[in-house]
């Protein structure tokens, strides 16, 4: 497994195996999602991949109505809104996902802290170039369980 | 970190803005041409514009709202500046104030004397749904539009936070929308001619005209919970909180301290300018405040000698309601929490508070043409600094200022501290 460059498309052919993948420090252990080539906390370069458990809990969030084109293709919209936030996994570190399984029409009663487990999802891809927008890939999104 | 010192001292001697609004069939190097004039009649005994050394303009999305990349170079050219060395300068939001920065550093390292810095932004040519897309990629486009998130949705998750940490309601962030709408109106050069009273009687208005049930709002409170008039763009944060898009452009001259009374008798000397980066949402331990305004903020106190205590009025970044709960406690002014919160409605930010808050109307209501908005902050405080923002003057002597200026939801910031001797 080694041997996949430590790149987002990495990231991406994993989650299509259903993985939630990060980067890992050899030298000090620091686990990274989104997954880096170079370790922020000592600065060295010496990676490796490593699987993460897949749970977590929310640590904020948005119901968001007027969303970006993909998201109102895939459907959603002021009466439809989808909820967007910031993961914290059991490992300690964090990523951006969409949150699925939550009271999204009363955003009101979604409570910051509420356990989540990772799922993966089929969405085309945000970009304004016409060349890789809407190109079909795995998202890695998250349940509250 | 050591304490850094500029070179030489530099100071903003005119500063000029175009019109803000949706300006149909004006682009980018035209609007940048009427600021460029407006900055021109502002400098107190002229400036000869084959003196201009160099030119530094803010942009960030010429390339997808006009399909043109260096649009700095024909601003340059538009004001009958070529040859002089043009640099365009993309840090999403944050444009304008990182050229003014680049201007400063460039008349600091003794290379200028006289330098041209400002930003232009022309938004109104996509149709919304793009340009949510457009203005997420001043987020991190691989990591954070991933989620889905619009760039409301970015300034959405942390007014969660803030809410869930500090009680903060939704009353306490429409007190700002009002608040900068109530000094927009005072502003000619405004987006918004309307209070929120005035939007809010327009339509009681509009409804008796059509013979529709008339709404029975008390006051602008009420007409803000009203969520047929002011739905929810990206919950907690509904169309009222959010500023708009805006077409605009605007400059600053700066000259070399020893120089500046060449031009006028009260030159506003910039005593202070940092700047910082910062990483995703996902990168930050709290989502309660922008750390690179406070590193920026903590840059140019140090280098002015000054405390949050002494400055009197600032222009600070309200592209989302939020954004000023967390920039006036990012710069010190207030604490996080109830107090940064409440300061809009309890008047302490108001024209004729303890510390005005955007006079100008700030984002919200000015507008936000985001490559230009930094240069226009400082427009406000030139303004203000020689007592020629007319209804709008705060009824304080505006010797000593600030602007804060983020770029996306606080990738950059710039916080620069100006003071007229
Ligand atoms: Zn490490």
């Amino acid at each position: 497994m080694d041997e996949m460059p430590f790149t987002a498309a990495s990231f991406d052919k994993f989650c299509s195996e259903k993985k939630l993948m990060a980067s890992r420090c050899k030298k000090c252990g620091a686990i990274w999602l989104p997954p880096r080539p170079l370790c922020l906390k000592c600065k060295g370069g010496d990676m490796e991949w490593v699987e993460l458990k897949g749970k977590g809990k929310i640590v904020s969030f948005t119901a968001i109505g007027v969303g970006a084109p993909t998201m109102i293709e895939a459907g959603y919209d002021r009466q439809h809104p989808y909820c967007a936030g910031v993961i914290e996994l059991e490992e300690g570190c964090r990523m951006n996902a969409q949150i699925v399984g939550v009271d999204v029409e009363h955003p009101e009663n979604i409570k910051i802290g509420t356990p989540v487990t990772v799922d993966f999802l089929e969405r085309g891809s945000f970009s304004l170039v016409p060349a890789i927008a809407n190109v079909n890939k795995t998202y890695a999104i998250f349940r509250a369980s | 970190m050591n304490k850094r010192k500029l070179g030489r001292g530099v100071a903003v001697v005119g500063a000029g803005m175009s019109k803000y609004g949706v300006r149909t069939g004006v682009s980018n190097r035209e609007m940048f041409v009427e600021a460029f004039k407006h900055m021109m009649a502002s400098v107190d005994r002229g400036v000869d514009p084959k003196d201009i050394e160099a030119n530094y303009v803010g942009c960030c999305g010429a390339w997808n709202w006009e399909s043109q990349a260096g649009i700095g170079k024909w601003c340059t050219d538009w004001a009958g500046l070529v040859p002089i060395p043009s640099t365009t300068v993309d840090n999403a939001c944050a444009s304008a104030s990182v050229a003014i920065r680049q201007g400063i550093i460039g008349i600091a390292s003794g290379l200028y004397d006289i330098v041209l810095a400002g930003g232009v932004e022309k938004m109104s040519t996509l149709p919304t749904n793009e340009t949510t897309l457009v203005l997420a990629t001043g987020a991190d486009m691989a990591w954070e539009t991933y989620a889905g998130f619009t760039f409301p949705g970015l300034y959405a998750t942390m007014a969660t936070a803030y809410m869930n940490e500090y009680g903060t309601t939704s009353e306490d962030l429409m007190a700002v929308a009002i608040k900068n709408h109530d000094n927009g109106v005072l502003n000619p050069m405004a987006q918004f001619g309307q209070t929120i009273r005035d939007v809010m009687n327009a339509r009681i208005a509009k409804a008796k005209e059509k013979g529709q049930p008339v709404p029975s709002w008390a006051d602008e409170m009420e007409f803000l919970h009203d969520s047929a008039f002011n739905p929810v763009v990206a919950w907690p944060l509904k169309l009222f909180d959010c500023c708009p898009i805006t077409d605009g452009a605007a400059c600053v001259l700066l000259v070399a301290e020893e120089i500046a009374k060449d031009f006028t008798d009260t030159p506003i000397y910039i005593i202070g300018t940092g700047q910082a980066s910062g990483g995703a949402l996902h990168d930050r331990e709290s989502l309660t405040s922008i750390p690179a305004a406070q590193i920026a903020a903590r840059q140019a106190y140090e280098m002015a000698g000054v405390s949050p205590q002494d400055i009197k009025i600032a222009e600070v970044h309200d592209c989302f309601t939020i954004a000023e709960v967390m920039a006036i406690s990012d710069i010190g002014f207030f604490k996080p929490g109830k107090e940064a919160a409440t300061a809009a409605a309890e008047g302490k930010t108001h024209r004729d508070g303890v510390k005005p808050i955007n006079t100008s109307g700030g984002l919200k209501s000015k507008g936000h043409p985001v490559g230009a908005t930094g240069a226009g902050m400082v427009v406000e405080i030139f303004e203000q600094m020689k007592g020629h923002a007319g209804p709008r003057q705060v009824p304080i002597d505006a010797n000593l200022t600030l602007t804060h200026n983020v770029g996306a939801h606080g990738t950059t910031v710039v916080v620069q501290i100006y003071e007229r001797r």
